[in-house]
């Protein structure tokens, strides 16, 4: 993978100070502005039905904001993901859920994200909306996404590639990048978890 | 099309994994285990990997593929302050003298779009690489199980032993822009 300097500063994460009692404090790889990732989304579920973040983030969950026509990081990061469920599992920590949100709404129905959610894990949860819903949504977990569209069915789409730890009650906590391995998304959580 | 080896194959091709690396050689180079993942029912792309040596003593390069898709592009994946995008590589893949390019995930990759049916575990996708001194050559993509993905079987995966003891984020990348 090739990494370029450049500032695509509308989605970097914001940093602040760290609180003074911090429960999570040695769990911590940065210390990010949890205020400002996260909050209320409203989009719509692989059954088709609406649901909000409340619905969806009930235990911990690896929330991801992706595409399936990915061929490549998408679904690299997801299997990711899945497989840091399964390891978080096998540790004792059962019901981590895998989320994958579409910026990609246009193209991924109901149907695909329901497809694409199971093949990856079968507590994966998969999220289109309405081109506005996916906006909000993109924008409240300042996750940056730009298609470039070619004028037929293959334009590709630009797109951060965090994945973010939330907890119900508390929410955001961590992030995760494209490179890290389950294992240290699986540790990294299971701290998180065990400072509960 | 893809070539759907019968069932009784693929049952074996899935308990004998290591048996799916498979080789071809043209001129100086080797390409080596041409692979794809399997998909789900209705996605409309794949991506095809290998691992290409160039034995000889002038560069090459792949300059593009073809398959039975409506589109196949040769990608590179860049990734400016975490955000991920596709390039297609139109002046083609440079594969030095001497040296292995390999194509994985995260890094580069054949893509092909506009599938009419899945990739399956065992399936077998010819994909003709076009280089630039060796010519062209078709190649049979195995397709194969996703590690993490639901056809996986991870009872047997060595991932380690979770010691949260020994976490260390010192390592960290802590660039978190301000």
């Amino acid at each position: 993978m090739i990494k370029l300097a450049s500032s695509f500063a509308a989605f970097t994460l914001a940093a602040a100070p760290a609180l003074a009692q911090d429960q999570f404090a040695d769990c911590r790889a940065s210390t990010v502005g949890a205020a400002q990732i996260g909050g209320p989304f409203e989009l719509v579920d692989d059954t088709g039905a609406t649901v909000t973040d409340a619905d969806v983030i009930t235990g911990p969950t690896l929330v991801y904001f992706g595409y399936t026509f990915c061929p490549d990081v998408c679904p690299l990061d997801a299997a990711r993901n899945a497989l840091a469920v399964d390891f978080l599992a096998e540790a004792g920590h059962d019901g981590v859920t895998p989320v994958f949100i579409t910026i990609d709404p246009a193209r991924d129905t109901v149907e695909i994200m329901r497809d694409f959610a199971d093949v990856m894990h079968e507590d994966m949860i998969g999220l289109t909306g309405t081109d506005e819903q996916v906006k909000a949504a993109a924008t409240a977990y300042r996750a940056f996404y730009r298609a470039h569209r070619s004028g037929d069915e293959f334009y590709l789409v630009d797109h951060s590639s965090f994945t973010y730890l939330m907890l119900p009650e508390i929410g955001f906590v961590e992030f995760f990048r494209s490179g890290a391995s389950a294992d240290e998304v699986a540790e990294a959580t299971a701290c998180y978890l065990d400072a509960l | 099309m893809i070539f759907r080896p019968a069932a009784a194959f693929a049952a074996f091709a899935l308990l004998a994994p290591l048996a799916s690396a498979h080789e071809y050689t043209l001129g100086d180079l080797t390409i080596d285990h041409p692979m794809s993942f399997a998909t789900a029912a209705t996605a409309r792309t794949g991506a095809g990997y290998v691992v290409i040596t160039n034995t000889g003593e002038t560069d090459d390069r792949l300059l593009a593929a073809r398959a039975d898709f409506p589109r196949v592009e040769v990608h590179e994946i860049v990734e400016v302050d975490d955000v991920m995008s596709m390039q297609h590589l139109e002046s083609g893949l440079v594969i030095p003298a001497g040296e292995t390019v390999t194509l994985q995930p995260g890094g580069s990759h054949v893509m092909l779009m506009g599938l009419s049916a899945p990739f399956e575990v065992g399936d077998e996708i010819p994909i003709t690489l076009v280089f630039e001194q060796a010519g062209e050559i078709e190649v049979m993509f195995n397709v194969e199980a996703r590690a993490g993905a639901e056809e996986m079987d991870h009872s047997e995966m060595d991932h380690g032993e979770m010691d949260h003891s020994d976490m260390n984020h010192d390592n960290s990348e802590t660039e978190v822009s301000q």
